[in-house]
């Protein structure tokens, strides 16, 4: 499942996969901007058929943040 | 089949015409949006940088001029918006519009106290996101529109957005007569937001200058600042205009110390050399300053004339 996330944030955001690790922050490190941050969220959901509320949204700031909201919605 | 239903903003927000003025920090004043009320749209004060006393003032003004609906529009990076949006509700604002950012930690509040909420949105997955907290209608607006701006133009915006939600969608950027109406209707809009148009009006209270550039400014007389800075704005390309792109070049610190209280020195002073003369693309289509009332009429009669030549030429196919 993190090997699907990482790619998905990484043809999200145009970035090598490589580039993608847990400890990454989508903002900061990734350069998500916050349009970003709703696309990726909808991508996951569609992904992984979970439902990411947008309170959830405003918590995940890192990469290990999306892995555990989805690994604790499904 | 005519008036069989109702359009569904003007059923939501208790109007005449779908058709709402811009949230603009500055020009948005209560003078304006009473006569954009009182024309049958939907009339919006810009909150803008303002404390709630001063959105207090505003919104008593307001009160004197019409008795219609009107909205306030809170930007969410404002220092103030939680005060501002506390006073929407204790004035019991009829509608209040939301610009840059997510208003979802309000939502809840403002529909308990009966306002209607509707978000600027910048992207089909925000829109849905707004329905799924339950927005009551979204505004897509477009990069051709003045101040600050997305990154996707009105045309590909608003038809993605329409796909994406099933509540009503305003059509905002680029938008100054009847036939982008028409347009914005045939990708499925059930309402249009104007900014600019409005700003060219007699009774907006905005400088002279201001108004003047508006008529005189072509289709390619506009520049986006700022971009570096990370909050675009779409602005008349004066000289000032110009300098703050070189600057955003050479120092950005310069660029964003020049730009502060640059938008009221435009607005309120007609200050040509140091102001931001945001606007949008439409520029290029207004050519005349006219009364609020003349605008709505002009735009619904072009409308209608628009939608009878679509039709014409579809009957041909």
């Amino acid at each position: 499942m993190e090997e699907k996330v990482f790619q998905i944030i990484a043809e999200q955001l145009g970035i090598d996969v490589g580039e993608v690790s847990l400890e990454k922050n989508l903002m900061d490190d990734l350069g998500a901007d916050s349009l970003d941050m709703v696309d990726l969220v909808m991508a996951f959901e569609d992904q992984f058929g979970v439902k990411i509320s947008d309170q959830d949204l405003s918590k995940i700031k890192t990469v290990k943040d999306v892995v555990e909201a989805i690994k604790q919605r499904s | 089949m005519r008036n069989s239903s109702k359009n569904r903003i003007c059923d939501l927000l208790n109007i005449q015409y779908p058709i709402l003025m811009g949230g603009m920090s500055w020009a948005g004043t209560p003078k304006l949006a009473a006569a954009v009320s009182n024309a049958g749209g939907l009339g919006i004060i810009g909150a803008g940088a303002m404390r709630a006393e001063h959105l207090k003032a505003a919104i008593d003004q307001i009160r004197a001029l019409t008795d219609k609906p009107f909205g306030v529009n809170v930007i969410l990076v404002s220092p103030s918006a939680d005060e501002l949006v506390d006073l929407v509700i204790q004035e019991h604002v009829p509608v209040v519009t939301f610009g840059a950012g997510n208003p979802s930690k309000y939502i809840e509040r403002l529909k308990e106290a009966d306002i209607k909420v509707i978000p600027v949105v910048a992207s089909d997955n925000m829109a849905r996101m707004m329905e799924r907290i339950g927005a009551d209608a979204v505004i897509a607006e477009g990069m051709e529109s003045g101040g600050h701006i997305g990154e996707v133009t009105t045309l590909v915006l608003v038809n993605a957005v329409c796909r994406a939600v099933s509540i009503p969608v305003v059509a905002a950027g680029g938008i100054a007569d009847g036939k982008a109406m028409a347009a914005m209707f045939a990708l499925g809009a059930e309402g249009i937001q104007m900014g600019t148009r409005f700003i060219a009006t007699k009774e907006a209270d905005t400088h002279q200058n201001f108004k003047n550039l508006i008529v005189k400014s072509n289709i390619r007389d506009t520049v986006v600042t700022g971009a570096t800075l990370g909050h675009p704005a779409r602005v008349i390309e004066t000289r000032f205009a110009k300098k703050v792109k070189e600057l955003e070049v050479k120092s950005l610190q310069e660029a964003e110390e020049i730009l502060v209280g640059s938008l009221r020195k435009a607005v309120v002073d007609g200050n040509i050399e140091e102001g931001s003369f945001m606007a949008g693309q439409c520029v290029g289509l207004i050519d005349e300053i006219k009364s609020v009332e003349d605008v709505i009429k002009d735009i619904i009669n072009e409308f209608h004339s628009a939608v009878a030549n679509v039709i014409q030429e579809a009957n041909k196919l």
